[in-house]
């Protein structure tokens, strides 16, 4: 079953319409939320006035900053920590009077309608006191008077570092040494399904129903949030329409929770905007890194020096992981033996940013990426043969978090594969020096990847399963599907490892803290890795209670071995009971029933790397300033695959992103205000069918030992390496190096004029 | 969930223009592409609205007698891309219209609706002007005509008074006949977007097709409201087809037009990018002339 291209085991559910979302199940008489929001970037609310507003006819309540709790709570979807030093940052209350970037929440309105909601948000009355807004990292770092956030003087929300090696010494004696400076945009995940969740109260606890992908850590935030028992509050995750990571953050579920226990429990809707998602929800990191390289006479790598400085905006979410994360990055993959890296996350007035799929991986790849091609020219080398001389062959492991290790490594032959299917040495030779208006180049990137977050986070995972009368078997996992699939292969799991076909195991796609087994979601390419390796269990363990069980009702087998193969036990090779037999017993046995079932919680200490590459051929139209993918493919290296179909599916999305990343996506904010310019869909210019080229999708398939069916991370590096690969294509047909993504119109035709092409 | 406080719905012009003078507080809709977007981002809550959908007499294309063509203000942007009228006669109308948002925009959206929104970067307007088009308007009592250039006030803002509607945008034959027209659209993506630049050009060469005997260069976007190049246009006039013709277009609009700097683009990207377009816009309608040797 595992490696079978089988259908989604959703699909049909989901183009049919029966598949239920959040909206989908909104209860009667459900009450209206809608969230007041700052008119200025940074300051404090000296007055707001909300009478007019409650009067209005149909407002239920309004609640301000000044009604919620007065301490602060963290909101990134990060596994707890029982050690205070480990635990994330709880710089946030469920609405603030002190605003830190322009749309902050101030207050809230129940309404029994929509319309009624908007139009008492109109009738509050704020007045500020405004602050200079700040929303450039490199100079809020110096401090604001006054701070961001009180407890951090210089706004700086942490920095951290690492040396391997003499980087001085090394780049003294390297024979060419390179400097630039990369910066990458903020850009947003563009799930198609807001942020949306409704709340209400039953028995004296909170029920909270939301599009998220991380329900158990939903609900300890709630908890932690409302200063109230986490036993007191259920979170209920049906399908989600997308989350890339911007569900891996507690987002107004909190608030939602507070409203609808200031309304006595009626429930309460918070179906949030497209412009609340763009400014009020999650980003992508923008980071500046300033890198320095020596090579030696031979194009090796002597010594490197990463500089990051990453743009928090107004609060933690998931803070400094993700820059560190770009740190972790330098160090590996490439040979090299001296080696600094420092990073800084610091906060400014722009909206918050959080994780987004890949985690920090894409800003460091475009720097890295871009920073070899640069190398590779310098000293006029093919950026692909720098790339082979340095890439690291076979096992490597991370000289700080053990146990992080490439333990396959199949990076050699997925640049083989790129570099055959773009018909690189041609290309390359027939594109150099071209003059024209019309000029084509290829580009390459690689990455590597981790698989889930151990050592640096807990890993661990929960599956429950139990044997049907039928002698199907009904599945549970705490892990979510939230697009990605996860349900399907864990199917293909627990019917690969029980011997059964996949249609036999009945995946409960609901999550739902009261009853679903403990797992911490959707996040960090972990599932199929982690929550795959407690489906094996847990299915290893049904397996052999189904056989105990079996021979007791064999006694006549007593010398021959039992298995199990699709619907039957054999002794030896022979057919000895149906498992729907064993299973009728089990249930209804008067000498002997005990229903059979299985469950685990798995801890897993275990990290791989995954890599791969991308292959871009570009057409630039100089005078237009516009590029035009003519051919792009990602070659992974994500061990075996557990549906190869979907896993294709996988890197379209990612490469999707990856290309808007390149040359499209970008959040403009105002430099005055901190105002979000262009947070909505038609502004922001997420591709469109229309744009996207024929992509290519290939696989290099090595039997990962550490995965449990020899997989890895596949759901996040498809959009690492896009972006780079397009830069480094446009330098080839142009030799014009743009440093910073997107590679949009208006920053090509100002590079051309610049460098005197047109 | 749209806050709109009162809906009418009209069937003929007299019932909408008296729908109108009626409550003063009405705005008219038809397709609801721009209009409810304006009242979900609240500019327009509380709104009431006369719709004029359902009003047959403004929907559809026809051809009278004298070659004048005549275009319901209610006719949708794929109706007129697949009208075989505007085919026939104004393919480069069709072709303007079909780039429109997406298709399901291009089913409700109207081309009256998209004059009288007024917005500078409407796909059909650049076109709308370079064919020289009359604007149909009545009250219900009578009505006027005027040229398309007079309607346009300033950005969002057209000539049409409480009661007014606009009925037929009408392309004149002798505006069309004979001209070859080309419009590109520059934005940031290949659809669901709209223009940082538009520009169409209508042109016509002689029996020879060596000497370029009338232009007209529209741009959206370039202006705060659709800007015609009146200066390019008669310095190009009479010119002979060559390199020159389209080194001189090129300069030419680059100084006659006045694009703004703005976070979405700035003042000399949009030059560069105004120059090369009607520079290849004005070839490729030399060119559709060209390929028409009847």
């Amino acid at each position: 079953m595992v490696g079978k291209s089988i259908p989604r085991v959703d699909a049909y559910e989901k183009v049919t319409g029966r598949a239920k979302f959040t909206d989908d199940l909104i209860l009667d008489r459900c009450l209206v939320a809608k969230i007041l929001h700052s008119t200025i970037g940074n300051g404090i609310v000296t007055s707001i006035d909300t009478s007019e507003a409650e009067a209005l006819p149909g407002v239920v309540k309004v609640v301000t900053f000044q009604d919620v709790p007065d301490h602060c709570y963290p909101t990134p979807g990060h596994p707890w920590s029982v050690e205070p030093a480990h635990q994330d940052i709880a710089d946030r209350n469920i609405l603030t009077g002190r605003i830190r970037y322009y749309g902050d929440d101030i207050a809230a309105v129940v309404a029994e309608d929509e319309v009624t909601a908007s139009r008492a948000l109109k009738l509050i009355k704020v007045e500020y006191e405004e602050y200079p807004v700040e929303i450039h990292p490199r100079k809020s770092m110096y401090g604001s008077n006054p701070p961001i956030h009180f407890d951090k003087k210089d706004n700086v929300l942490a920095r951290s570092n690492f040396f391997i090696g003499d980087v001085d010494k090394g780049l003294e004696e390297s024979e060419t040494v390179v400097k630039r400076s990369y910066k990458t945009p903020i850009v947003q995940h563009c799930h198609i399904e807001n942020p949306i969740s409704f709340a209400y109260m039953e028995k004296g606890r909170v029920v909270v129903v939301t599009s998220t992908q991380i329900p158990h850590i939903v609900r300890r935030v709630i908890g932690q949030a409302l200063g109230i028992p986490w036993g007191r509050v259920r979170v209920i995750k049906p399908y989600i329409g997308g989350g890339f990571g911007n569900k891996q953050d507690v987002l107004y579920e909190p608030l939602n929770a507070f409203l609808t226990m200031q309304v006595g429990g009626r429930p309460v809707k918070l179906d949030i905007s497209r412009e609340e998602t763009f400014r009020n929800t999650r980003t992508r990191h923008s980071i500046e890194y300033d890198l320095t390289a020596g090579v030696d006479k031979d194009g090796r790598l002597v010594a490197k020096e990463m500089n990051a400085y990453s743009n928090q905006g107004a609060y933690a979410s998931h803070g400094h992981a993700i820059a560190a994360n770009g740190l972790t990055a330098w160090r590996l993959q490439y040979a090299c033996p001296n080696i600094r890296g420092e990073a800084y996350t610091i906060y400014t007035n722009s909206p918050t940013a959080g994780a987004m799929r890949a985690y920090g991986i894409p800003q460091a790849a475009f720097a890295i990426e871009c920073f070899m091609d640069d190398i590779a020219k310098e000293i006029h080398m093919d950026p692909l043969e720098f790339r082979k001389k340095n890439l690291i062959h076979g096992y490597y492991e991370d000289a700080y978090l053990k146990p992080i290790a490439a333990n396959t490594n199949g990076i050699f032959e997925c640049l083989e594969k790129g570099a055959e299917y773009i018909h690189w040495d041609e290309k390359r030779k027939e594109y150099a020096d071209q003059t024209g208006d019309i000029r084509r180049g290829v580009g390459v990137s690689v990455f590597s990847y981790k698989t889930g977050v151990w050592p640096i986070s807990l890993e661990i995972a929960g599956c429950r399963l139990s044997l049907n009368q039928d002698g199907s078997v009904q599945m549970q996992i705490g892990a979510t599907e939230i697009g990605q699939g996860a349900d399907t292969v864990f199917s293909q799991m627990a019917a690969e490892t029980l011997h059964m076909d996949v249609e036999n195991i009945h995946i409960v796609t609901v999550q739902d803290t009261d009853v679903t087994p403990f797992d911490t979601g959707a996040y960090a390419s972990r599932q199929s890795f982690v929550t795959g390796t407690a489906v094996k269990q847990c299915a290893e363990l049904l397996y052999d209670k189904i056989l105990a069980y079996a021979k007791t009702l064999l006694p006549e087998q007593e010398t021959r071995e039992l298995s199990m193969d699709h619907g039957w036990i054999y002794a030896g090779d022979e057919e000895a009971i149906s498992l729907e037999a064993v299973a009728q017993e089990a249930y209804y046995s008067l000498s002997n029933s005990s229903v059979l079932t299985a469950e685990v919680s798995t801890q897993v200490k275990k990290n791989t790397l995954a890599s791969g590459c991308c292959f871009a051929e570009v057409e630039v139209d100089m005078k237009l300033g516009t590029i035009k993918i003519l051919h792009i493919i990602n070659v992974h290296d994500s061990g075996k695959l557990l549906n190869p179909q979907l896993a294709e599916m996988q890197v379209h999305g990612g490469m999707s992103m990856g290309m808007g990343y390149g040359i499209s996506e970008q959040i403009v904010l105002d430099e005055k205000t901190g105002r979000m310019l262009n947070g909505n869909l038609l502004d922001y210019k997420l591709m469109t069918a229309l744009d996207t080229p024929d992509i290519k999708a290939d696989f290099v398939e090595l039997d990962d030992p550490e995965g449990p069916y020899g997989n890895k991370a596949l759901g996040e590096p498809p959009a690492i390496p896009g972006a780079p690969a397009i830069r480094n294509a446009v330098l080839h047909a142009t030799g014009v190096a743009f440093n910073e993504n997107p590679l949009t119109p208006q920053k090509l035709i100002d590079g051309f004029k610049k460098a005197g092409l047109i | 969930m749209y806050d709109i406080e009162n809906y009418y719905n009209a069937k003929s012009v007299e019932e909408a223009a008296a729908l109108l003078k009626e409550h003063p507080d009405t705005r008219i809709i038809s397709g609801g592409s721009d209009v409810l977007i304006k009242i979900r981002e609240g500019k327009m809550a509380g709104t009431s609205l006369v719709c004029i959908r359902d009003i047959k007499e403004i929907q559809g294309v026809s051809k009278k007698d004298n070659g004048d063509i005549y275009i319901g203000a209610g006719t949708t942007f794929s109706h007129i891309t697949n009208d075989p009228i505007i085919q026939e006669c104004i393919p480069v109308l069709g072709e303007a219209v079909d780039q429109v948002g997406g298709p399901q925009i291009r089913n409700i959206g109207t081309i009256g609706g998209n004059i009288c929104n007024g917005a500078v970067s409407a796909d059909s307007a650049p076109t709308v002007f370079s064919l020289n088009a009359l604007l149909r308007i009545e009250d219900g009592n009578g009505g006027r005509t005027v040229p398309v250039k007079e309607f346009y006030l300033g950005p969002g803002r057209v000539d049409l008074k409480r009661g007014e509607i606009l009925t037929h945008v009408i392309i004149p034959a002798e505006e069309y006949q004979g001209y070859r027209g080309h419009y590109i659209k520059y934005s940031m993506r290949k659809a669901m977007d709209i223009a940082t630049l538009s520009c169409s050009v209508v042109s016509r060469v002689n029996m020879e097709k060596n000497i370029l005997e009338d232009v007209r260069i529209t741009f959206g976007v370039a202006a705060p409201v659709p800007f015609r190049c009146e200066k390019t246009e008669a310095a190009l006039k009479g010119m002979s087809v060559s390199e020159e013709l389209y080194q001189t277009i090129e300069e030419s609009v680059r100084q006659e037009i006045s694009p703004r700097d703005s976070w979405r683009a700035s003042r000399e990207f949009r030059l560069q990018i105004g120059g090369e377009i009607a520079k290849r816009a004005l070839i490729r309608t030399v060119e559709l002339a060209g390929g028409d040797r009847q």
